[in-house]
């Protein structure tokens, strides 16, 4: 009889290129959950997801009102493109959002990347983008161990079962 | 399921080693299952997983948060009481189901 032998994941380097609160929690639960499972974790934040680790915004992240076929109203019925666009509904749906996450046990941003990091899994914002946006190292999350080229995060992605994941 | 023989009693398990009856748990059957994970218990693991127990037996869910925020450590210490496993690790020593949380 043919055996299989299990070869499990080692390492898994996340990367967070959007703002949103869905892709920033998307990319925190799968960070999160590799770091509980063992396995090694590096979290890469570039681009507009260095929203989800800037001090000032990480947690008031916004869900897309507009553009977001899949927003539903409270009860089910389609949410009106039209009506998202108007001033104070994003903010407010966003609002709406983060509190039924809190009551489902999802912590806010700047915990989940403190849980993320006392387990040992390390955080990372890309130089680029920090420059591109104008940011200071200060500005960004303390979680946040080092500001880095891409080249430097390839470089942490070595190793025969370790994957990549882009959220 | 299976059943195994752990520190002399014959205990259901399931197929991942969670016991099946959380009753027939004791402190010897949880030696004997951190002792193959590699982990030695400490009173301070038994703090754990007494909470761990308790809050199975009263329908709570079970996340590494709310172990955080139970006052008997935080993350960092269950981490480095149950390495690579704070949640699994330590809910399989204290014989209760294997955890259904992702977080």
């Amino acid at each position: 009889m043919e055996t299989k032998e299990k070869k499990p994941l080692e390492k898994v380097c996340i990367i967070c290129a959007k703002g949103n609160l869905e892709d920033v929690y998307a990319s925190l639960v799968m960070a999160n959950g590799a770091v509980m499972e063992g396995i090694e974790t590096n979290l890469f934040f570039t681009f507009f997801g260095l929203e989800g680790i800037t001090k000032k915004s990480m947690n008031h992240l916004h869900t897309a009102t507009t553009g977001n076929p899949a927003m539903k109203m409270p009860g089910g019925l389609p949410f009106p493109t039209m009506l998202g666009g108007l001033p104070g509904v994003e903010s407010a749906v966003s609002s709406m959002m983060r509190k039924q996450m809190d009551e489902l046990g999802m912590p806010p941003v700047d915990e989940f990347l403190e849980m993320i990091t006392a387990g040992g899994g390390t955080i990372y914002a890309c130089r680029l983008a920090v420059d591109m946006f104008k940011l200071t190292k200060s500005q960004l999350s303390d979680e946040v161990k080092d500001i880095i080229t891409i080249g430097e995060f390839y470089e942490l992605c070595d190793g025969d079962r370790t994957q990549i994941i882009f959220t | 399921m299976a059943v195994k023989t752990i520190a002399g009693v014959e205990v259901k398990v399931t197929d991942d080693g969670y016991l099946e009856d959380m009753t027939q748990w004791n402190k010897e059957i949880a030696n004997e299952i951190a002792k193959e994970l590699n982990i030695e218990l400490t009173d301070k693991h038994f703090e754990v997983l007494n909470y761990l127990r308790e809050k199975t037996i009263a329908k709570e869910a079970l996340t590494i948060r709310s172990v955080g925020k139970s006052g008997i450590v935080d993350i960092k210490q269950l981490y480095e009481l149950f390495p690579k496993g704070p949640l699994k690790f330590s809910s399989k020593i204290a014989g209760i189901p294997k955890p259904t949380s992702c977080i």
